[in-house]
């Protein structure tokens, strides 16, 4: 549905995109999830053809983003950054407005704002002007300009920023819902976010991918250095000597002495070992006190603390 | 087309939901009025004149006012990115946004025809000067619409964008004017008093309308117009 090569977008100096590769299957819902300024918003500029690519290819729905602009605008839905909005205009007056560019023939286009007032939860707001919303109805107004042509394919930048809790929760089921019979690509800082909406996650940093796959199996990557807290009370020297011999141990480095006796280690392991039951047999054998063990395992926010500050 | 008609009737709907529409209507009115009745009164002319010497100069901070916002305000508010990523072309927005200008000068125009209607009721005037007059006004009308609309292009700033274009129709409204013509070398004389926006106006003002003077104002609107697009382009490339 959504084929990518090599995207590179530079301003000055600065690759904004830099080289940037995927591909989307039909149905998918993929998040872009990244720090400021990583890219994700030049990305979905060009694939919306708002900005043209340095360099690469982009095709959505088999349209060539340079070449057949028109016939991919009509395919896409588009929710840009901060829901913008024409500020003195009507609700039902820009509805309106985008039904027409949309080519809707005039006889529908109440019918179909109709329903996508209801879907959007918009029909309390309909007869207010856009500067009298709040920022979940411009949210909402906003996606439901995206949707008025049932497009196959939905573009949301950060379609949850500044809302609260509630409404972000009623955003996600709207965007889940809408996802079943569309392709959705949304950006996020928000890492439960992508988790709770998307079946695929593509981590940007600076301007490349740096990491994709499901959720899970981001977490899952991670989970190679997860790591291990312990107390013990031992003598300090004979531990170390110990844990340094353990093959299953990357490394280790003592956060808290008591008083010489008790002592918190963290440790990280080498990838798929059983190191605490190692570990609980080294302090048996040893005849040392084990007072706590917690595992740790790498979430997807470490994951994407390591890879986008972490290489630094 | 139906693009056109769209983006125009967003657009001309769009002046008349502020109220800076009205105040500008009003200040325009007032303010011709008050200069036509001036010679009316007091040199006791029975003819416009007046009106359409002064009113070059109006248009100069008349028109920017009203081109400052098409593309300023999108870009300010970001809407330029979903208009942008609409399936319209380039020169439908383009042409929407400049007839929906257009329109809503003529508006204003059509309001001042009290005053020729007032001068028909009172006196013998020539009504050449007249027509001619009103046809010079609304092409000169375009050429400053399509010079303030470029202009909005190239800023998010409306008060920037006011400001370059007064500068631009400035320059190109003096260039026409004699005390610059006496001042330039000869050669140059033919070229400025043929590029000034203001020249043709008064030779249409005369009564005469020339094909020449037509030409010379739709090439004028088309230049900023083809302008226009390219800075539209240069957003994408
Ligand atoms: N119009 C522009 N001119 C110059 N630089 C730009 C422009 N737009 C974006 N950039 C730069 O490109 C880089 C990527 O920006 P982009 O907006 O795509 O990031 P983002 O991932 O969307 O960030 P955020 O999460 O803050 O929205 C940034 O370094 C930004 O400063
Ligand atoms: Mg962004």
């Amino acid at each position: 549905m959504i084929r990518v090569s090599n995207l590179t977008k530079r301003y000055g100096n600065n690759a904004a995109v830099d080289g940037i590769s995927f591909g989307i299957r039909k149905g998918e819902i993929v998040g872009f999830l990244g720090p400021n300024g990583a890219g994700k918003t030049t990305t979905m500029r060009i694939l919306t053809s708002f900005l043209a690519p340095d360099e690469g290819t982009a095709v959505i729905a088999g349209f060539d983003v340079i070449k057949e602009p028109l016939e991919l605008r009509k395919r896409i839905g588009y929710l840009p950054e901060n829901a913008p909005l024409y500020l003195d205009m009507g609700v039902l007056d820009y509805l309106n407005f985008i039904a027409e560019i949309r080519d809707i023939p005039a006889g529908e286009r109440g019918m179909r704002i109709k329903k996508i007032a209801d879907l959007c939860a918009l029909n309390k707001v309909l007869k207010k002007n856009a500067y009298e919303l709040s920022k979940g109805y411009r949210q909402r107004l906003c996606l439901a300009q995206a949707l008025i042509h049932n497009p196959d394919i939905l573009i949301l930048d950060e379609p949850t920023a500044g809302l609260d809790p509630n409404q972000i929760i009623e955003i996600r089921e709207l965007i889940k819902e809408i996802g079943r019979e569309k392709t959705v690509i949304l950006s996020s800082h928000i890492l439960s976010e992508v988790s709770a909406t998307c079946g695929r996650v593509l981590i940007i940093n600076e301007g490349k991918i740096v990491a994709s796959g499901t959720p899970e199996e981001l977490s899952n990557r991670a989970t190679g250095k997860e790591k291990i807290y312990i107390n013990l009370k031992g003598q300090r020297e004979a531990i170390e000597t110990r844990l340094r011999s353990m093959s299953e141990i990357a490394s280790f480095r003592v956060i808290e002495e008591n008083g010489g006796e008790l002592l918190k280690y963290e440790i990280e392991s080498n990838g798929d070992t059983n190191l605490n039951e190692a570990l609980f047999h080294m302090t048996v054998d040893n005849r040392w006190v084990l007072t706590e063990l917690r595992k740790e395992k790498a979430s997807l926010e470490d994951v994407f603390l390591q890879l986008t500050i972490g290489e630094k | 087309m139906q693009n056109i008609i769209a983006i125009f009737k967003r657009e001309f709907k769009g002046y008349f939901n502020s109220t800076i529409a009205y105040i500008f209507i009003t200040v325009f009115l007032v303010l011709t009025g008050w200069l036509f009745f001036r010679s009316f009164f007091i040199i006791n002319q029975a003819d416009m004149r007046g009106f359409f010497a002064i009113l070059p100069w109006i248009f100069l901070f008349f028109v920017p006012a009203i081109t400052m916002r098409l593309w300023a305000e999108e870009k300010k508010l970001g809407t330029l990115e979903i208009l942008m990523t609409l399936p319209v072309k380039d020169h439908e927005v383009i042409f929407g946004k400049f007839l929906a200008s257009y329109a809503f000068l003529a508006v204003t125009i059509l309001l001042s025809l009290p005053l020729p209607i007032t001068i028909l009721y009172l006196g013998t005037p020539d009504k050449g000067p007249i027509i001619g007059g009103y046809i010079g006004t609304l092409l000169m009308g375009g050429a400053f619409l399509a010079i303030g609309l470029f202009v909005s292009s190239l800023t998010e700033n409306q008060i920037v964008a006011f400001i370059i274009a007064v500068i631009i129709s400035f320059g190109l409204l003096i260039i026409g004017e004699q005390f610059v013509l006496f001042s330039v070398p000869n050669w140059l004389v033919p070229l400025f008093s043929y590029l000034g926006l203001g020249s043709h106006f008064s030779d249409i003002g005369r009564g005469v309308v020339d094909s020449r003077d037509i030409i010379y104002y739709l090439s004028v609107i088309l230049f900023f117009i083809f302008l226009n697009m390219r800075t539209l382009e240069g957003r994408r490339w």
